[in-house]
């Protein structure tokens, strides 16, 4: 099936607009909905009843200790866990509208809308040119005009297009491993996906490519909706408006980022941040 | 910690010494099968070319088979009272049996192979994989006994056909040897992909097939053209299935419904009869220097083209 690109744009236009910095971001609908959601893995109970709404066009992070659960819960909204066997979830998630879990779910169009951005970079072993209009492609965009425009425009929102505009023909290999990240980012946002879910998305980069995603980061959510899912504190703290802390499976705590910093309100959270476990 | 003991009226220097000595022993031993293989192939080679060198400095051997002769002369007629010793229509059989054979093979073995890595649930693997590399393991005389018996009836009354045994009965036959080798060797590149390459695709919005084409098969581009040449050397020096179910008519024609003979069942079929060290075995041997020649170019071709795409995989 092929989706018209206009009209995911068009879709995004009709979105109501929201100013993150004149309203608060609590008062627009949520984007991302989990209701009381469940996650097996076989027989282990990974995820134990998460429920949250995330605002749209917000930036959201996700903090916890190793096997939380926090990349599982992201994984969740866009149903790539649908690729590890033996996974069983209950529960509800809900995207705006759309039911992700429902069976009659196109996961296809639902990772359309739903940009994932890898802990470990991972392009393609194709030219940067290609890597970026990859989802273009998939829609059936053949026009190479179309596809230069729309590259150059991805590129340049992911703060990569001067580095690279003189060899998109080459491979994306040869970029360094933060170049490749910014890569991975801008081929996501080729297609205008409204959410973005970014999996530890600096974990593998050093500090001066780390800082380069965060402050991309902090652009993007003009646009998108962002989930970050983060094993440093810092790094939460940075670039989310909202933070939500798990453990075990559980969602701890769920609010303002600067409010769950400063003053937790759970035992718990107050542990972890100040450095007593984790 | 308490030292070792050491047992009494050990000679600790003797000792060294002796474990040094088997150290060095053991050494030698392994260097001495490593090199065994290579010199074996270097004997084979030197035997073989130097029994077809009459062919260029023999002036007996010259009068009735000279070098420019072999793709002058339109005929293959070793046996005879005026032999003619003329390759072209072998070299022709060769190449139309091989052709039929990778046509058909390749497709089936690349197709199967990225069924089996992307698209079978792991216990439906488990079972394809050793089943489709069970068919190396069957001799290739019982294939070409196969193709002689069953696959040229079947193929003659589907084609109309008016010879049972022709090149493409034998391509057929040899396309069933070579697709397991094709298969495995393009499967485990498949499977060596990265799996962030395909969770990279799907989060995307592609599907799983537009996954496995798109972006697993490049990816494993030079394994698969590894494999599809190895099937090609293959092919071209597999000898018992073309030998039975060709026909061996040596009719140089175009035509896959001819019979057709090929370099390596030519050798097979006429070596053992002929006099040591006339003309014909010369020329038997060279036909053996040229096979030994073709696939020798070939590997290399397929290393040469395994490192290039390696190397633009990875960004070079």
């Amino acid at each position: 099936m092929v989706t018209d690109v206009p009209t995911i744009r068009t879709r995004l236009a009709d979105a109501p607009a929201t100013d993150p910095a004149a309203t608060p971001p609590q008062a627009s609908p949520p984007h991302l909905v989990a209701r009381d959601f469940h996650l097996f893995y076989g027989s282990n109970e990974a995820l134990k009843g998460v429920s949250l709404e995330i605002p749209a066009r917000t930036v959201t992070a996700i903090i916890g200790p190793s096997g939380c659960g926090k990349s599982t819960l992201l994984r969740s909204f866009n149903r790539m866990n649908d690729l590890i066997p033996n996974v069983r979830v209950t529960g509800e998630l809900r995207i705006s509208e759309l039911n992700v879990l429902a069976r009659d779910t196109d996961v296809v169009d639902l990772r359309r809308r739903v940009g994932m951005v890898f802990q470990r970079p991972n392009p393609f072993p194709k030219s940067i040119f290609e890597n970026v209009v990859f989802g273009l492609r998939l829609l059936g965009v053949k026009d190479r005009g179309e596809l230069e425009v729309r590259a150059e425009d991805s590129l340049r929102r992911a703060a990569l297009w001067d580095e690279v505009k003189d060899r998109l023909d080459h491979s994306a290999m040869a970029l360094s491993g933060g170049q490749q990240q910014r890569l991975c980012i801008a081929r996501s946002m080729a297609i205008e996906p409204e959410v973005l879910l970014m999996d530890e998305p600096a974990s593998a980069l050093d500090p001066t490519a780390t800082a380069r995603v965060e402050e991309l980061i902090l652009e993007l959510k003009s646009r998108y909706t962002i989930v970050v899912v983060t094993h440093n504190m810092q790094q939460a703290a940075r670039v989310s408006d909202r933070t939500a802390f798990m453990m075990q499976g559980e969602l701890v705590e769920f609010g303002d980022t600067r409010q769950l910093f400063t003053s937790p309100h759970k035992k718990l959270t107050e542990d972890y941040i100040t450095g007593r476990f984790g | 910690m308490t030292p070792l003991p050491i047992r009494p009226g050990v000679n600790m220097a003797r000792h060294r010494r002796m474990q040094r000595l088997r150290e060095e022993f053991i050494a030698w031993v392994l260097r001495a099968c490593a090199f065994s293989a290579v010199a074996g192939l270097l004997l084979i080679m030197i035997f073989v070319f130097r029994e077809a060198l009459p062919i260029f400095t023999s002036a007996e051997t010259q009068r009735e088979a000279t070098f420019g002769g072999f793709f002058t002369v339109p005929n293959w007629q070793p046996v005879s009272d005026h032999p003619k010793y003329g390759i072209i229509p072998i070299l022709i059989g060769t190449f139309k049996i091989v052709a039929v054979a990778m046509v058909f093979s390749v497709p089936v073995a690349v197709l199967a192979a990225l069924f089996a890595s992307e698209f079978a649930s792991p216990r439906l693997r488990e079972i394809l994989k050793p089943t489709i590399e069970m068919l190396a393991g069957i001799p290739s005389v019982v294939l070409g006994f196969f193709a002689l018996m069953v696959m040229a009836s079947w193929i003659q009354s589907v084609t109309g056909s008016p010879v049972r045994l022709n090149a493409l009965n034998a391509g057929l036959a040899l396309s069933l040897g070579v697709l397991p080798t094709v298969f495995t060797v393009c499967e485990d590149a498949l499977r060596a992909v990265p799996k962030s390459y395909r969770e990279a695709s799907l989060a995307l919005g592609a599907s799983r097939w537009q996954t496995a084409w798109r972006v697993t098969l490049p990816a494993a581009s030079a394994g698969v053209a590894a494999g599809v040449l190895l099937g090609l050397a293959r092919a071209t020096g597999e000898t018992m299935i073309v030998l039975m179910a060709s026909g061996n008519a040596a009719l140089g024609t175009a035509s896959v419904f001819d019979s057709a003979r090929t370099l390596s069942a030519t050798i097979a079929a006429e070596l053992a009869e002929v006099v040591v060290g006339s003309p014909h075995y010369s020329v038997l041997f060279f036909l053996g220097a040229l096979l030994f020649l073709i696939t020798f170019v070939i590997n290399v071709a397929a290393g040469l083209l395994v490192d290039r795409l390696r190397r633009r995989l990875a960004g070079a």
